[in-house]
């Protein structure tokens, strides 16, 4: 355990690619990309996606940004669902440890760059942080046009009626808002955004979050920011009004009642227990001793 | 006198595209007003133009030349060449035209058949009503109708339900194309009295009736529309008289 | 009825100006393939029925009209309404930018297609599908949005039950209605409608048609409405514009046009409707 939550140190990079895997005319063209979405808060800007050594779905969008952004002296943290030790996490880590020789880790606090798919960490996030995160879809208004050319024009005019009809629709249905992940947002009073798969309850950490948020989306070829210090409000209506999702259980084994919770049912008889998502937070607050007897 | 309506020099052709082009002259050279108060009826056989006449003078028929002025809302307005909002407002405010037939709408109620003119004219529903219901009451049409389309009722239920239609509201100019053709006696005693009572409020009234006992009773003057000969070159030579000298 | 005397003359300005201003309009896809040189004012209230065969360019300069498809030459001025922020002042439709004739699309304006698939959400309810120009104009109040849908359900004729449905559930008479609704719940002044009764039964079209002749009362809606078929246009339609091989060959009063038609084809037009 104690292994884990050190950071690992640097490793000699594999020679035999170029550092961080892309080459350096592709990391410029994702980095002008970049440098166009931070300008234009929630703007989808295209770029020339390259293929990378996994199949899409499995993080390529991020991982095109984490290599574009990567310096020697960055310290890398990679979540799936929360956690640092799902396959993915662990393979698109031990990935950037080879190809750019950088040193990882699973503490939040001491990474530069995370990148992350589903989760935004629990532990406030500093100033000199990037979050890159993994986006499948990047276009918010796709569940109702289908032609990219529609809704490029209504991002253009600012057309977003459609995004309450979703909404709308949740309430009429179940009562309530039941969108409970890649929950609508607008960007700085501008464009409507989609946050990329994380729980509605991660949403209010992107609203004047002093990290840099990037989102990249493989093969849709597109990426996309949010700046450090930009309002981010999350779509809802007066007599409806956002809200997060709360649970009635404490963290089995951290004890944390603030903390996104997962629901692990242990055997047959369908016994439920419920666990942070964010396996650093949870493995912090043990070392802490704030466990539970 | 007090003219509501001027006509001069009307004519009325129908060219025949579908049949070689031939150009049929029904009106030429018509002169006449009528005034508020009076009823002016047409003269003449089958065919010599009675209905086009007030079919022309409704915009429902194109004049071929002339004039038809009217009295709309205390001004001269000129009909022939009007344009179609015009003539609209001119049929919704001062013309009124009955005929002896219902243009069914399918699924309407009789009594909002007969309301429309009123409602058109911005009447309060109650009141529309109510004087739809005693029109009806008054023209025998039975009660237990008055909440169905007329579209599966008699011939002459549905004429009776166009005449309460026409005598809706109060028309300064009225057109009347055989609204007592086929009704029985009581019916028909209705109708005129409804005629009547539409000169009594200063209306001019130009008709049709076949029917001579229905003519005596409202027809102040006459206007023969029989054509002199069958040159078809000379100019129609209709006349307005009184009706006490034919 | 003084009151209503009041109301009339406190509307007489809006209705002594045009609504609709156009002249010369010409898009010609072909030789006579298109529309040209077509030339109308509309007026508020005022009903416009199209009429004309297959391919004689009503459906073009529908579209021309509608903001939909520029012309190559001519000019369509609105008069914008009182609610707008440039009230009174007249609209050059192809001058405006794309995000003002957008804007005017799903306000001031409606357009009833043909076919209600083309014009309703279908995987969306019914309710939604009504909501959709409020919440476009900003309408954030999940409860003001409930009962316009309900309202408008039952404007339509529709039974307000089915507002969570979706419209594929419904008949094609229903859809259609439910189409109107959509349009209507912003209230527009000015409604295109292309063929509305088309694809439906006879018996489906007349409660159609009766409800849309309402409704365009009720509300004093100004309608330019494309059909082929001529009892539809004696129904619903003031004046009628006759189209042949992309021109306008005969306008007038619907009555005047069907009953004592001018122009050869108009008159053939006429004569080849079957008289039930």
């Amino acid at each position: 355990m104690n292994a884990a939550t050190q950071p690992r140190p640097q490793a000699p990079r594999d020679e035999a690619y170029n550092f961080a895997y892309l080459d350096e005319q592709t990391k410029r063209m994702i980095r002008r990309g970049l440098l166009k979405a931070v300008a234009i808060p929630g703007y989808q800007v295209p770029f020339g996606g390259r293929e990378m050594p996994l199949p899409y779905g499995w993080g390529t969008g991020g991982m095109q940004l984490t290599a574009a952004i990567l310096g020697a002296e960055d310290v890398l943290k990679v979540i799936d669902q929360g956690a640092d030790d799902t396959t993915n996490a662990v393979s698109i880590r031990r990935f950037f440890a080879r190809t750019a020789g950088v040193a990882t880790t699973e503490r939040t606090p001491e990474a530069t760059i995370i990148q992350t798919r589903h989760r935004i960490p629990e532990t406030p996030l500093h100033a000199d942080q990037i979050m890159v995160y993994q986006v499948p879809i990047p276009e918010p208004l796709r569940f109702i046009e289908p032609s990219e050319t529609e809704t490029r024009t209504m991002h253009a005019l600012n057309d977003y009626g459609v995004m309450h009809v979703k909404l709308y629709e949740d309430i009429a249905t179940f009562g309530h808002i039941a969108t409970a992940y890649a929950y609508p947002v607008t960007v700085d009073e501008r464009y409507v955004m989609d946050p990329s798969p994380i729980p509605k309850f991660d949403n209010p950490k992107l609203d004047m979050s002093p990290a840099l948020m990037l989102f990249g989306a493989g093969r849709e070829k597109r990426l996309y920011a949010v700046p450090p210090f930009t309002r981010v409000t999350s779509l809802d209506f007066e007599d409806h009004p956002f809200d997060v999702q709360k649970w009635e259980h404490n963290c089995a084994i951290c004890g944390s009642h603030e903390s996104f919770l997962d629901e692990l049912i242990l055997d047959d008889q369908g016994t439920q227990s419920f666990v942070c998502s964010d396996t650093d937070y949870c493995a912090q607050r043990v070392s802490q001793g704030r466990a539970v007897q | 006198m007090n003219t509501l309506i001027e006509v001069r020099d009307l004519s009325k052709t129908f060219t025949l595209h579908q049949q070689n082009g031939v150009v049929l002259n029904v009106l030429r050279g018509l002169n006449f007003s009528v005034g508020g108060g009076e009823c002016l009826v047409l003269h003449g056989h089958s065919g010599a133009g009675k209905s086009t006449l007030l079919r022309t003078l409704y915009g429902n028929y194109l004049p071929a030349g002339g004039s038809i002025r009217v009295q709309h809302q205390g001004e001269w307005l000129e009909l022939v060449g009007a344009a179609p909002r015009e003539v609209l407002q001119v049929r919704q405010q001062t013309l009124g035209y009955v005929s002896q037939f219902l243009r069914v709408i399918p699924r309407v109620a009789t009594v909002d058949v007969v309301m429309e003119p009123a409602l058109a004219r911005g009447w309060k529903r109650e009141d529309a009503q109510a004087r739809a219901e005693h029109l009806l009451a008054r023209l025998n049409i039975s009660q237990r109708l008055w909440q169905l389309a007329p579209g599966t009722f008699s011939g002459g239920e549905q004429q009776r339900v166009n005449i309460a239609r026409g005598f809706m509201v109060p028309w300064p100019v009225m057109l009347l194309d055989e609204p007592t053709a086929s009704l029985d006696d009581g019916n028909r005693q209705v109708v005129l009295e409804l005629i009547n009572e539409a000169k009594g409020a200063g209306a001019a009234v130009i008709g049709i009736f076949h029917d001579r006992l229905a003519r005596e009773a409202v027809s102040d003057r006459h206007l023969d529309m029989t054509p002199p000969d069958l040159d078809p070159q000379a100019p129609m030579a209709s006349s307005v008289k009184e009706t006490e000298e034919c | 009825m003084n009151a209503a005397q009041q109301i009339d003359r406190d509307a007489v300005s809006d209705r002594t100006q045009p609504l609709l201003k156009v002249r010369g309009l010409t898009k010609l896809y072909g030789p006579e393939k298109g529309c040209q040189d077509v030339s109308f004012e509309l007026y508020p209230g005022e009903v416009l029925g199209i009429v004309g065969e297959s391919g004689s360019g009503k459906s073009t300069l529908l579209s021309l009209l509608s903001g939909r498809c520029p012309p190559d030459r001519g000019v369509i001025d609105y008069r914008l309404a009182d609610t707008h922020k440039n009230a009174g002042q007249w609209l050059d439709l192809y001058s405006a930018s794309e995000a003002e004739r957008r804007t005017l699309l799903r306000t001031e304006w409606g357009f009833v297609e043909q076919n209600p698939r083309d014009g309703l959400r279908m995987a969306v309810s019914a309710g939604a599908n009504i909501g959709e120009r409020l919440m476009a104009q900003g309408v954030r109040n999940y409860q003001a949005l409930r009962a316009a849908g309900l309202d408008w359900l039952n404007q339509v004729e529709i039974d307000p039950a089915r507002i969570d449905d979706l419209p594929r559930t419904f008949s094609g008479g229903m859809q259609q209605r439910l189409q109107i609704a959509r349009n209507l719940v912003s209230g527009p002044r000015l409604v295109f409608m292309d063929e509305p009764t088309g694809g439906l039964d006879v018996s489906v079209q007349a409660r159609l048609l009766d409800l849309m002749r309402g409704l365009v009362r009720e509300l004093d809606l100004a309608v330019v409405i494309v059909t082929h078929d001529l009892a539809v246009a004696r129904l619903l339609a003031d004046r009628l514009m006759v189209m042949r091989r992309s021109h306008v060959v005969e306008t007038g009063l619907t009555d005047q046009i069907l009953d004592d038609p001018q122009h050869p084809y108009s008159q053939l037009l006429v004569s080849s409707v079957l008289q039930p």
